[in-house]
C-alpha cells in the first residue's frame, strides 16, 4: 500500500518569509537547489548523507534572515585609533569618513596648548545610523605622537592602551556570570599616517608599525596627498611597500588570513595598492554644478571622492564598505586569540592557573617570597 | 540627493556578516526524545526531507527486553540556495521503552553535559580556532496521543532536562484524533506544563516595531503549542497533487496541510524562524548555567587556595581524576606544613 518514496522535486514547498525589506545585496549567488540522484548514496559509518538526497525546499536560508534581524538589532560597534603628528589631518579624514564630526578637531592656535608633552588617547564614541543600522562609533585619538624632539618610546601609551582593551575582554570572558553581549572597547583598525615626503619611511614610521602590526591591523595611509603627483605617488607607495617588506612588517590585510581564493584575489588588490594617499576636507564646493567635498586652491578644485585625483574612496571602500566586518575578525579571531594564548601561558608560568604541572613552579614561588618576610 | 551625499556606507555592514555567514555556514543540533512508535524517526526525515533512517533494523520484542537507552548520532550536511547547514540528530533508540524506566532519562542528561563539558574545555583552551559546536540545542519531546496528558515519565524526563537545553514538547501521531480531542489535550498538556513548573522553550516576545503580518504569525504560534504533529515518509497524490501524507480507507493525510496538523508550523519555527534563537538561548542560558556551575564547583574544591580571588582563576584540568586530586591536594599540605 506504500507508494515509492520516489524522488519526487516537485513539491513546491512555500517560500522562506522574508521579515524586512530587501536590502542591496552585493553579489546574490544563486545555487540550484540539489537535484536527486536516482539512488540515495551511500550513507558512511557515521551516517553522514549529502544533500543531493534532498527532495523539495527545507528553507535553511532563512536562518540568515534570522541572524541578521537579531544583529541589526543588537546594532554594531567599531573602533578606529588614528595615529601619526599634529596636522596630518586626521581629524578631518575620520569626519570625511564617517560623515560626521565623530572627532574634534584640534584648532587651538596657541602654540604651548597645541603639543602636548606626552602622547594620552582620547576615545569619543558616537552612535550614528544609515538605512536601520546603527553603529557605536568609537575614534580613538593620539595627540602627542611623534610631536617631541625625543620620540623614543612613543608608542609605549599606544601599545599600553590596545593590550588594555584587550585584557578588559579578556576578563570579562574568564568571568563566571558573564555578559551576553561583552562591551567591545579593543581596537579593529589602526589608521597611521605617513606625511607625504615622497621619499620613504621614517624611523618612527618602522618603529611604531613594526610593534603595533603585531597586535592590532594597521592601515597607513599617505597624508594630505595633495603635495605628490601622481608619478611621485606612485614611487612613494612603491617605496614604502619596500621598506614594509624588508622590516617584516604586516599591514591590513595580511595574506596569511586570506580565507580563501576569493577573498585572496579581493585583497592582493588592495595590497598592490596600499597605502592609500588620501586628501581630507568637510568644505563643500561647486564644480560641474555639483556640490563635492574638496579643496579649492588657485591651481584646482581637489575633488577627495574623485578617485582621479586622491585615493580617498578607495580607503572608505575598504575601512567600510567591504572590510568592516572582516577587520572585526581579524581583531577578534588573531589579534585578541593571540594575546590571550600569550595571557594564558604567562599565568601558567606564574601559577595562577590550576594545574598539577604548574603547580610546582607555583609553589618555588611561594615559598620564595615567604622566605624573604 | 542629499541622501547620497550623507551615505557614508556602513548601512552594507549585515551583508557583510551576511556573506561571512554564507561561507561558513551553520550548525544545528537537534534531539529527539520519546518511546519508540511514536513516529521521530519519520517526523525528522519529513522536516528535512532527507531519509535518515532508512537502514535501520527494528528490534524483536525478545532483543528489545534487555535494551537500554543509547545515544545515536546522525550527521546531514544540507544546502540550499548557497546556504550551507550541518544538521546533527541526536536520537534516544530504547528510552521508556523498559518494563522499569527509573532515570531512563539519565544517558540523556548525561550526553548534554557532556556536550557542554567538551565546549567548555575547547573554550578555555589555547587553540580555539576549530571548536566544533555539539551542544544541544533544541528537544522535540514526543508525548504519545493515546493518552489523558502528561504521564509521570513526561514530566520526569522534561524537568530533568527542561534547565538545560531548550525542550519543545509535541503531540505526537495527531491524526488518531478528532480536532476537538487535539484541543482538549493541547490544554491540558499545557496546564499540566505550568502546573508541575516545567520550563519549555519560550518563543521570544515580537518587538512592537515588526509587521503586523509577523505579529499575526507569531500569536498564532505561541497559542498552538504544543504542536500536535504527524509525519511521512511517503508521497501519496491528494486533491490532484502529489503531496507527503498518509492513506486511509477513509481519506488522506496531508502532512503539510495546515488544517490537519501542526507539522507546517513546527517546521517553520524550528527552521525558519527560530533556529537562531534556539541556538542563542543554548548559548547564552543553558550553557553560561553550566559553566557557572562548573566553575563554582571548581573553586569550591579548591577552596582553601588564596589563589582563587586573582582574575585568571580557571583553566580546566586536563583530566579531573581522582589521581590528580589527589596530588593537588598533597602538595597544598606541604606547603601549608613548610610555611609553619
Amino acid at each position: 500500500m506504500r507508494e515509492d518514496t520516489a524522488q519526487e522535486q516537485g513539491l513546491d514547498l512555500e517560500p522562506p518569509v522574508r521579515m524586512e525589506e530587501e536590502m542591496e545585496v552585493m553579489e546574490e549567488r544563486v545555487v540550484e537547489i540539489e537535484h536527486p540522484l536516482p539512488c540515495l548514496s551511500e550513507s558512511d559509518t557515521q551516517g553522514i548523507i549529502k544533500g543531493r538526497d534532498l527532495f523539495g525546499y527545507v528553507g535553511i536560508e532563512a536562518v540568515l534572515d534570522q541572524m541578521r534581524r537579531k544583529t541589526m538589532k543588537a546594532g554594531f560597534e567599531f573602533n578606529i585609533m588614528v595615529v601619526g603628528q599634529s596636522g596630518l589631518g586626521k581629524s578631518t579624514l575620520v569626519n570625511t569618513l564617517f560623515k560626521s564630526k565623530v572627532s574634534r578637531k584640534s584648532c587651538t592656535p596657541n602654540y604651548e596648548e597645541k603639543i602636548s608633552k606626552t602622547v594620552h588617547l582620547q576615545s569619543v564614541s558616537h552612535i550614528i545610523e544609515e538605512k536601520g543600522v546603527k553603529m557605536k562609533l568609537t575614534v580613538i585619538d593620539t595627540p602627542g605622537f611623534g610631536d617631541q624632539i625625543n620620540n623614543e618610546n612613543c608608542w609605549e601609551p599606544i601599545v599600553k592602551y590596545v593590550n588594555e582593551q584587550y585584557e578588559k575582554y579578556l576578563k570579562e570572558e574568564l568571568n563566571v556570570n558573564r555578559k551576553r553581549r561583552i562591551p567591545d572597547t579593543r581596537v579593529h583598525c589602526c589608521v597611521y599616517f605617513l606625511p607625504a615626503t615622497g621619499h620613504w619611511l621614517r624611523p618612527i614610521d618602522v618603529e611604531f608599525m613594526r610593534r603595533l602590526g603585531k597586535i592590532v591591523s594597521i592601515v597607513p595611509v599617505i597624508a594630505k596627498a595633495d603635495t605628490l603627483t601622481l608619478e611621485e605617488r606612485l614611487e612613494f607607495k612603491q617605496r614604502i611597500r619596500q621598506d614594509l617588506q624588508a622590516n617584516g612588517i604586516r599591514v591590513y590585510p595580511q595574506k596569511e588570513y586570506d580565507e580563501d581564493a576569493e577573498d585572496r584575489i579581493l585583497n592582493d588588490k588592495i595590497r598592490e595598492n596600499i597605502p592609500f594617499a588620501v586628501v581630507g576636507t568637510d568644505k563643500e564646493h561647486q564644480v560641474n554644478g555639483n556640490k563635492v567635498l574638496g579643496r579649492k586652491t588657485k591651481w584646482g578644485i581637489i575633488e577627495v571622492e574623485n578617485v582621479a585625483h586622491c585615493e580617498f574612496a578607495l580607503l572608505r571602500d575598504l575601512l567600510i564598505r567591504s572590510h568592516l566586518q572582516d577587520l572585526k575578525d581579524v581583531t577578534h579571531n588573531i589579534h585578541y586569540e593571540t594575546y590571550r594564548v600569550k595571557r594564558l601561558n604567562e599565568s601558567n608560568a606564574n601559577g595562577l592557573a590550576l594545574s598539577p604541572l604548574t603547580l610546582e613552579n607555583g609553589t618555588l614561588e611561594k615559598s620564595d617570597a615567604e622566605s624573604h618576610l | 540627493n542629499r541622501n547620497d551625499k550623507q551615505y557614508v556606507g556602513f548601512a552594507t555592514l549585515p551583508n557583510q556578516v551576511h556573506r561571512k555567514s554564507v561561507k561558513k555556514g551553520f550548525d544545528f543540533t537537534l534531539m529527539v526524545a520519546g518511546e519508540s512508535g511514536l513516529g521521530k524517526s519519520t517526523l525528522v526525515n519529513s522536516l528535512f526531507l532527507t531519509d535518515l533512517y532508512k537502514d535501520r533494523k527494528l528490534l524483536n520484542a525478545e532483543e528489545r527486553i534487555n535494551q537500554t537507552v543509547e545515544i545515536t548520532k546522525h550527521t546531514v550536511d544540507i544546502e540550499e540556495k548557497g546556504v550551507k547547514l550541518k544538521l546533527t540528530i541526536v536520537d534516544t533508540p530504547g528510552f521508556g521503552d523498559a518494563v522499569n524506566n527509573n532515570e531512563c532519562w539519565k544517558p540523556i542528561t548525561d550526553y548534554i553535559d557532556q556536550q557542554f563539558e567538551q565546549y567548555f574545555r575547547d573554550e578555555s583552551g589555547l587553540n580555539r580556532k576549530n571548536i566544533l559546536d555539539n551542544r544541544v540545542h533544541c528537544c522535540l519531546y514526543f508525548i504519545p496521543p493515546f493518552g489523558h496528558g502528561l504521564r509521570p515519565v513526561d514530566v520526569e524526563f522534561m524537568k530533568a532536562l527542561h534547565e538545560k537545553v531548550n525542550i519543545v514538547p509535541l503531540i505526537s501521531k495527531a491524526d488518531c484524533l478528532t480536532p476537538n480531542e487535539v484541543k482538549k489535550l493541547k490544554d491540558r498538556v499545557r496546564d499540566e506544563i505550568e502546573h508541575f513548573g516545567i520550563k519549555v522553550y519560550q518563543f521570544p516576545e515580537c518587538d512592537s516595531d515588526e509587521e503586523e503580518e509577523f505579529k499575526q504569525m507569531d500569536k498564532e504560534l505561541k497559542e498552538c503549542t504544543p504542536f500536535a504533529v504527524i509525519g511521512s515518509n511517503t508521497v501519496v497524490e491528494a486533491r490532484g497533487q502529489r503531496v507527503r501524507g498518509r492513506l486511509y480507507p477513509w481519506g488522506i493525510v496531508e502532512v503539510e496541510n495546515q488544517s490537519h496538523c501542526d507539522f507546517v508550523k513546527l517546521r517553520n519555527m524550528l527552521i525558519r524562524s527560530h533556529m537562531h534563537d534556539l541556538k542563542d538561548v543554548t548559548c547564552d542560558v543553558h550553557y553560561e548555567n553550566y559553566r557557572a556551575h562548573c566553575i563554582q564547583e571548581m573553586t569550591s574544591k579548591l577552596a582553601q587556595d588564596n589563589r582563587t580571588d586573582s582574575p585568571l582563576p580557571i583553566l580546566p584540568l586536563p583530566t579531573p581524576d581522582v589521581e590528580t586530586e589527589r596530588l593537588i591536594k598533597m602538595k597544598d599540605e606541604e606547603v601549608q606544613n613548610n610555611h609553619h
